[in-house]
């Protein structure tokens, strides 16, 4: 069992001015279940994943997984690939030399089998994010957290990307949290989207989807899922960059 | 040497510069040297050249020369280890750097000849008293520099290999020691050039060889063309240490850097 359940969580930064980031957030993850959290940028929704991953301890309200505590795969908002270390190198430090081979095979899946002794610096930002991608794959987690993993790829390479994940899903089930403010990505992929509102800094929204097992284009109940969560999200101060430009190349 | 494209022409290339620069130190001396009066004040190149080969031929300069590197080389690499590791748990932790911030100044200002003479009262005049007299004063610099260089540690490397729960050892060896490179490199060659300073000193007080009890020898004996001969082959060996260890080992090091 590797569900988490999160009550009331908050959490306040003194500096560099005082300001609450998270008010209250209620989420519950089931196992197995593959959730997105959308909201725009400075919603908060970092701050929760650090929460969640164990790098952030001075929050408030409640954190329970269920079940012993979960190996977790992470890709973080920027790489974080070491920067003196080939990308295959990079990948055995989390999975040990033993999983040479699957390292490897991952690489390849995310179109960078050509690039086993690259240095992360002689990559290109999306190159870099797809790396940090097929690590937290290779850990073989049972809870996956993918902060933004997509953001800088362009729209063909996101959709293979997105292809990737659905697949990875699909065949494992691992329980996943996928952080992202592209509604359109969340309804793509997802079992549910919860919708984390910038104004009052908590879980407003919690939409259930049929599994994406995967999602067919066109599906009228998709579409009218994501014109919802659409209609739901138009009254934020904070426009939602990705709708106003869907297609980022990088 | 190859010019870095857009480097600034100096018309020779830096070889040639290298060689002219020898040559006219070695005129200035020779000079120097004809001008007194009293040539055993200070030798010409070629006396002392023949008092090296004389020493070298005896057997006794590799010998002596022998002796001080062995010397130099045990307490360097002892107060290497220990420097480093007082400094990364410096660096790591500020209860730990407040506490000993203080010992540590201490130990960086505290004079190599009063450390030496204090060991020596304290534990004979034994080669432990020597080695650990050398190793005393270099462990606080190597501490220092390494502290800087823990400090600066990247914190999102370290969440990284947290959440993917990566081995420690891992860690070390492939996280953290890299990022530290540049510091041990600094710390090992200021702490070369302090450390066989201070083993010469350590010798001429209370050592039966090595190239400080060789030059104290001299000294009594008023052999200046010897002293030299001994200071330019030691001289000799830390530069090929340098261009043949240190070098090499900093460019592998900086290989990313360039990439």
């Amino acid at each position: 069992m590797t569900g988490l359940v999160l009550s009331a969580v908050t959490r306040a930064f003194d500096h560099p001015v005082p300001r609450t980031v998270l008010g209250g957030v209620d989420l519950t993850i089931a196992q197995g279940e593959f959730v997105s959290l959308v909201g725009p940028s400075g919603a908060g929704k970092t701050t929760l994943l650090r929460i969640i991953a164990g790098l952030d301890s001075g929050y408030g309200g409640s954190l329970a997984w269920q079940g012993a505590r979960p190996r977790l795969g992470v890709v973080f908002q920027e790489p974080r690939l070491v920067p003196w270390l080939g990308l295959l190198d990079n990948l055995l430090l989390v999975g040990g030399p033993e999983s040479v081979d699957r390292a490897r095979a991952l690489l390849g899946a995310v179109e960078l089998g050509d690039c086993d002794s690259a240095l992360p610096g002689q990559l290109s930002g999306g190159m870099q994010r797809r790396a940090a991608l097929a690590r937290a794959l290779l850990v073989e987690p049972d809870f996956l957290i993918l902060d933004e993993p997509l953001i800088s790829l362009d729209a063909a390479l996101a959709e293979r990307m997105r292809r990737l994940l659905n697949d990875f899903w699909r065949k494992r089930r691992t329980t996943t949290l996928l952080i992202t403010h592209n509604l359109a990505e969340a309804v793509e992929l997802s079992t549910r989207v919860a919708i984390l509102s910038p104004i009052e800094r908590r879980v407003v929204a919690d939409c259930a989807l049929p599994p994406p097992d995967p999602r067919l284009s066109g599906d009228p109940m998709v579409a009218a899922a994501l014109q919802d969560l659409r209609r739901m999200t138009r009254s934020w101060p904070v426009p939602d960059p990705a709708e106003a430009a869907p297609d980022r190349a990088g | 040497m190859s010019q870095p494209a857009g480097a600034p022409t100096i018309g020779l290339g830096a070889h040639w510069y290298r060689l002219l620069s020898v040559i006219a130190l070695l005129a200035l001396w020779q000079a120097a040297a004809s001008g007194l009066a009293d040539p055993a004040l200070l030798p010409s190149p070629l006396a002392t050249f023949e008092a090296g080969y004389e020493a070298l031929r005896a057997g006794e300069l590799l010998y002596h020369v022998g002796a001080t590197l062995a010397r130099v080389a045990v307490a360097f690499g002892l107060a290497m280890l220990i420097g480093t590791a007082i400094g990364i748990a410096l660096g790591r932790s500020p209860v730990l750097d407040h506490f000993f911030n203080g010992w540590l100044v201490i130990g960086l200002n505290l004079p190599a000849l009063v450390t030496i003479v204090l060991c020596y009262i304290w534990f004979g005049l034994s080669e432990a008293a020597a080695i650990l007299a050398v190793t005393i004063n270099k462990v606080p610099t190597v501490a220092a520099i390494l502290r800087e260089g823990a400090k600066a540690l990247d914190p999102a490397l370290f969440e990284m290999t947290r959440v993917f729960e990566v081995k420690p050892l891992r860690v070390l060896a492939r996280v953290v020691l890299p990022q530290l490179a540049p510091s041990l490199m600094a710390a090992a060659r200021a702490g070369l050039a302090l450390t066989w300073k201070i083993v010469l000193v350590v010798e001429l007080l209370g050592r039966p060889n090595g190239v400080g009890f060789q030059i104290r020898s001299f000294f009594n004996f008023f052999d200046i063309a010897s002293i030299l001969a001994y200071s330019l082959a030691f001289i000799g060996a830390v530069v090929a240490i340098e261009v043949l260890l240190l070098q090499p080992i900093d460019r592998q090091l900086g290989k990313w850097r360039r990439a």
